[in-house]
């Protein structure tokens, strides 16, 4: 038995399934010598001539290019650069219609060549010397892509270090009419040698085989003669059939391998490059001559004077035929390629690109045009055809019917999109455009597909957080919750330490006396029944601190008030009437909360407002009528904000908002009636100095901001409040305009989207610092309210960066 | 200027569906030549009321579905329809039983299948069926060779008969059946098929005049006829080799199993390869795409299967030829064999159907 590279030596040659035999047409140019033709007027290079990305661009119009000048840079190892075919000047970089059957604009550097074809310096590769890496970087700086048509960058084809059997050198040309490698080789069967040469240097493979058509003989005759001296060098006379040139049908035909499905060539050892790439590779390391020119066919029964032409990358069509004595008919077609698998351009300033081995011009007669497609008769022609050994006929079914499990089960993937089944079709279907809408829908559903799972991922990524912030800031609130209470439990065992402590004393004083008197005992009960209540408010309080879910920072701290303030004022009667209304009011506002969407914000008002209404009842005690009128402007307040709560979203700052503002005007009422005059001036100072940071911050984007803004206005409000006292119309009328901007205020961070928490809290603090300044001392409080609104913008500003959003 | 813009390939192998179909309308002129020999020129008579039917039908049931109908009609595939079903019943048969078979094939096989391309039978054969179950009688009244009629035929007797169910001399087709001796004869499939119910040997059936050292006569020579004319399509790239060579050689390996085992009880191969419509099925019949597997291994699957049900169902069956039962019988195994038989894509190294249970 022979060894697979025995059967390959002694010239055993496999089949390929399927294949058809259209008319070559080869004739009207094979036998011509190459045709030159003079420059063009203007030339037309596209930045990406390849599979890949495109180079950075080197050149900006208006400058002067010599022949064979980078116009672009490789900036990564997928690009390969491309280079001014000739010398001249950049007209300029635009979009300009694109070799592509969509013919879809594309940046192209517009040269108008000079004439004088002066080249810039050349620096030719010495073989013997040159390394391996110096020698791919220059077939990647000499922009050499696969001829072919695919267009793959060959330095990355040619960079394979081990694991190479065979290097096939492809020079079949199976699709009719296309001439351009046979000359090609009739010609420079030398270079194309020494290009052979340069590539078995870099890939060191065990043969090279050099498979051509039968219907070439000088080309062969030429390659024989060129490879003699070369034992390892095989020319490989392969019968003339349709898709013999394709790469996995070449391979199958010289080796009898087959590339399994999705892998590469190179897997099963093998790689394959096109003749006129090893050209290519040969002038541009012998030579120094970049991939600026390629011999395209021009050819079809409209041209006078069909031939091959070694003409400059980036020549538009139209000058190409021109030069060939093109006479168009009525609704010409202009193919790129072959007549198989080339594609038709809808015009002719399409310039000529690296890959374009042909532009056919047929008149009707020649090639034409399809007929009506008609019912698929299930004759199986296709199938007896196909090159991939497909079902197209089963393939078409199911890309009519979009039925992409079906597709992908009868391996559409696999089609090569030769042509062969449509060729042979007698219903005259277009089988390959189907396949090819399918193949796009496939890759639009999967790239949709993938879109999709980003997003998801992204949602849920931001679902965890947003959860994992809640948690935290539950986790925080009730930490703090659980050390105020036991704050509170330890002085109240301070405080029953120290009355046993008195207990004892007195005990002790009164002990030389047997029998203590009744109105001793009655006192003392007396003062035990005082400590029960206060201690029981105390704890009614703390509970209804405690029920409510969560409990911001601030907002427990004034919570932790009115214990405080109801312990130190247990004597008085009124104050327990208003903590049994508080209470009251905290039970029906837990039950609101209860309803609305998001509790643990909204809680956060009531024990805020509940420790001003305290607040404002203890200040009561010294003036109970203004007192009163205070903590029933408080409450409407406190009710409106849990409305208009109840309605938001998303709350967390108005939430927060309000505790701070509430807290104020309660100071501030408390404080009220010292200096009526200034407190109006100074209110009215600030109210206008609201109105401003209001409008610069309506300009601001970020919500943070603009949920800064409120505590200065309710600061405001709160001021004006405070003048309420002294002068009641003044200040409802400042009263009602602060609470007017207080709503609009309102509604816009309704309006926002996400609002940070945290950040409120300093702008809240500082304008209660400074409302407690007014307190003591009322002239001062003007510039203390001034200092506070200073601070509070600057706190608004260093918030500002923290934004998450 | 404006280009037309056309999706690759650009080339054409210029085969079309109507020259397929003509191509095979004319490859069966040797068959109907040799019809018209032996059995009078009443097949023409038979052709001509099944095409204009075949028509007819195609035309109105276009218009009904409001499709264009000179470019159907111009196919060809209603055509070889009408041809093949008129080649295949007996010459004389009344004309209603061609126009209503015609009509059958086409409206109902044909067309509410969804027209050219989606029947899942093949209309002539499912006429056939039609009528042979439906008109048992008329569909089984082949007269003999005309070396063998009593009575010589006028010019004007296929006409009287087809139209009359009377030779223009009043015989009737019983009468036309019966030899000189006053034997009423049946087609040689017929007859053997009544001798073995009879008792008798295939070798004592053999010696009825009938026979010839061929098979049958005249039935041997329409079937030589028609083999030359499916290798003449063959020879022209029209149909594929799989399908005929495996029908044949299916029925082949069948009979000759049989006639092996007992040739006292079985007909000798060649005897079934030239009788009936056997070549007429395998050449002109079973290559009919539409309704044949469609994968290169599923042709072969599909020739035999009709090859070896041609032969059981001539053997054990009740009628004394198969090939239209054989064929609607593969017809429907179809789709099975063509899920079964997906050629390996290059490439792929398992079996496509590997993966699927």
């Amino acid at each position: 038995v022979q060894s697979l590279f025995q059967q390959i030596k002694a010239g055993q040659l496999w089949d390929f399934h399927g294949g058809i035999h259209p008319p070559a047409r080869k004739q009207q140019t094979q036998q011509k010598p190459i045709g030159r033709m003079s420059l063009p007027d203007r030339l037309y290079v596209p930045l990406r001539q390849h599979i890949g990305v495109a180079g950075t661009v080197l050149v900006q119009p208006g400058d002067r290019v010599l022949k064979g000048q980078p116009l672009t840079y490789a900036s990564n190892a997928m690009a390969v650069p491309v280079h001014a075919p000739t010398s001249g000047s950049v007209l300029a970089i635009e979009a300009h219609p694109s070799a592509h059957p969509s013919a879809l604009p594309e940046p192209c550097v517009v040269i108008a060549p000079d004439g004088l074809e002066q080249w810039r310096e050349r620096f030719p590769l010495d073989l013997e010397s040159a390394q391996r890496p110096e020698l791919l970087e220059r077939i990647q700086q000499a922009g050499i892509a696969g001829m072919g048509g695919a267009g793959f960058p060959t330095h990355i084809k040619s960079a394979a270090t081990t694991g190479v059997d065979y290097l096939i050198i492809n020079a079949v040309e199976c699709e009719p009419y296309i001439t351009a490698d046979a000359v090609l080789m009739q010609e420079y069967a030398t270079t194309i040698v020494k290009g052979i040469d340069i590539l078995c240097q870099l890939l060191n493979p065990t043969a090279v085989l050099i498979g051509i058509e039968d219907d070439k003989p000088d080309a062969i005759t030429a390659m024989q003669a060129a490879t003699s001296q070369r034992d390892s060098y095989l020319v490989r006379v392969v019968p003339a059939k349709y898709p013999s040139g394709g790469e996995k049908q070449l391979i199958q035909l010289l080796t009898s391998k087959e590339v399994p499905a999705g892998r590469r060539p190179l897997d099963i050892g093998i790689v394959m490059q096109n003749v006129g790439t090893a050209f290519a590779i040969a002038q541009a390391v012998l030579d120094d001559i970049p991939l600026i020119s390629r011999i395209v066919t021009v050819v079809g029964q409209t041209l006078s004077q069909p031939q091959n032409i070694h003409a400059l990358i980036g020549t538009p069509v139209g000058t190409l035929l021109d030069h060939c004595g093109f006479a168009p008919e009525i609704n010409q077609r202009v193919i790129m390629g072959g007549p198989m698998m080339g594609f038709t351009l809808p015009s002719l300033q399409v310039p000529l690109v690296k890959t374009s081995n042909c532009i056919l011009a047929p008149t009707q007669a020649e090639l034409p045009v399809a007929g009506a497609e008609l019912d698929c008769i299930r004759c199986g022609a296709c199938a007896e055809v196909c090159p991939a050994t497909l079902l197209p006929q089963q393939l078409l079914w199911y890309s009519k019917a979009k039925d992409q499990d079906k597709l992908k089960e009868y391996n559409l993937a696999d089609c090569i999109e030769c042509g062969a089944c449509a060729y042979v079709c007698p219903s005259e279907i277009p089988l390959v455009h189907y396949y090819r809408v399918a193949k796009a829908e496939i890759r639009e559903q999967s790239r949709e597909e993938l879109k999709a799972e980003q997003a998801k991922a992204r949602f849920e990524a931001r679902n965890e957080r947003l959860e994992r912030e809640k948690q935290q800031r539950n986790a925080r609130n009730q930490a703090l919750a659980a050390q105020r209470q036991q704050q509170m439990a330890e002085q109240q065992k301070q405080r029953e330490v120290a009355a046993a402590q008195a207990r004892i004393q007195a005990s002790h004083v009164e002990s030389p006396a047997e029998t203590l008197s009744r109105e001793q005992i009655i006192a003392a009960r007396e003062q035990k029944k005082a400590e029960a209540r206060a201690y029981q408010q105390a704890k009614s309080a703390a509970e209804a601190t405690n029920k409510t879910a969560i409990v911001n920072e601030t907002a427990t701290s004034s919570a932790g008030e009115p214990a405080t303030v109801n312990e130190t004022a247990s004597s008085n009667r009124s104050d327990a009437v208003a903590a049994a209304i508080a209470r009251a009011k905290a039970k029906k506002a837990q039950q609101q909360d209860g309803a609305a969407t998001e509790t643990a914000d909204q809680a956060e008002l009531q024990p805020a407002s509940l420790a001003s209404e305290a607040e404002a009842d203890s200040a009561a005690a010294a003036d109970p009528r203004a007192a009163a009128v205070a903590a029933a402007i408080a409450r409407a307040k406190a009710k409106k904000a849990q409305q208009q709560d109840g309605a938001a979203a998303e709350t967390d700052s108005q939430a927060e908002l309000k505790p701070a503002s509430l807290a104020t005007e309660a100071e501030a009422d408390s404080a009220a009636a010292v200096d009526p005059r200034a407190a109006a001036v100074a209110a009215a100072i600030a109210r206008a100095k609201a109105k401003k940071a209001q409008q610069q911050d309506g300009a601001t984007a970020e919500t943070d901001s603009q949920a800064e803004l409120k505590p200065a206005t309710l600061a405001t409000e709160a001021e004006a409040d405070s003048a309420a006292a002294v002068d009641p119309r003044a200040a409802a009328v400042a009263a009602a305009i602060a609470r007017a901007k207080a709503k609009k205020a309102q509604q816009q961070d309704g309006a926002t989207a996400e609002t940070d928490s945290q950040a409120e809290l300093k702008p809240a603090t500082l304008a209660v610092e400074s409302n407690a300044e007014i307190a003591a001392d009322p002239k001062a409080a003007a510039i203390a309210a001034a200092i506070a609104r200073a601070k509070a913008k600057k706190a608004q500003q260093a918030t500002e960066p923290k934004d998450p959003a | 200027m404006s280009f037309r813009i056309a999706s690759s390939p650009h080339h054409h192998s210029q085969q079309h569906t109507s020259v397929l179909m003509r191509t095979v309308t004319l490859a069966c002129i040797p068959g109907i030549a040799a019809q018209c020999y032996f059995f009078g020129y009443a097949v023409l008579l038979q052709i001509l009321l099944a095409v204009v039917t075949a028509w007819a039908s195609e035309a109105l049931v276009l218009k009904l579905r409001a499709k264009p109908v000179l470019p159907r009609l111009k196919d060809n595939s209603a055509l070889l329809t009408a041809v093949l079903l008129a080649v295949a019943i007996p010459s004389y048969a009344p004309w209603w039983i061609i126009v209503g078979g015609t009509a059958f094939a086409i409206i109902i096989v044909k067309q509410l299948y969804g027209g050219l391309g989606n029947n899942l039978f093949n209309p002539a054969m499912a006429a056939y069926v039609m009528l042979l179950i439906s008109f048992p009688q008329q569909m089984t009244s082949w007269l003999p060779p005309q070396q063998l009629q009593a009575q010589p035929q006028s010019i004007a007797d296929p006409v009287c008969a087809v139209f009359t169910n009377f030779s223009c001399a009043g015989y009737s087709l019983t009468q036309l059946k019966t030899d000189a001796d006053g034997m009423t004869m049946a087609t040689p499939l017929d007859t053997l098929k009544t001798d073995l119910a009879a008792g008798r040997t295939v070798p004592e059936s053999l010696q009825q005049p009938v026979f010839d050292s061929l098979g049958g006569v005249g039935w041997n020579w329409v079937n030589l006829a028609y083999l030359l004319g499916g290798l003449w399509l063959l020879q022209q790239k029209v149909i594929q080799w799989r399908i005929p060579l495996a029908l044949l050689v299916g029925l082949t390996i069948a009979s000759s199993l049989a006639w092996l085992m007992s040739p006292d009880l079985n007909a000798s191969p060649l005897f079934h390869l030239l009788s009936g419509g056997t070549m007429l099925a395998a050449f002109f019949i079973a290559t009919d795409p539409v309704s044949a597997s469609t994968t290169p291994k599923g042709r072969l699957v599909y020739g035999a299967l009709i090859g070896m049900l041609i032969f059981i169902i001539r053997r054990y069956g009740g009628f004394p030829d198969a090939v239209a039962f054989a064929v609607m019988l593969a017809n429907l195994a179809v789709p099975l064999i063509d899920y079964y038989t997906r050629p390996r894509t290059y490439g792929h190294r398992a079996h496509p159907n590997k993966g699927d249970r």
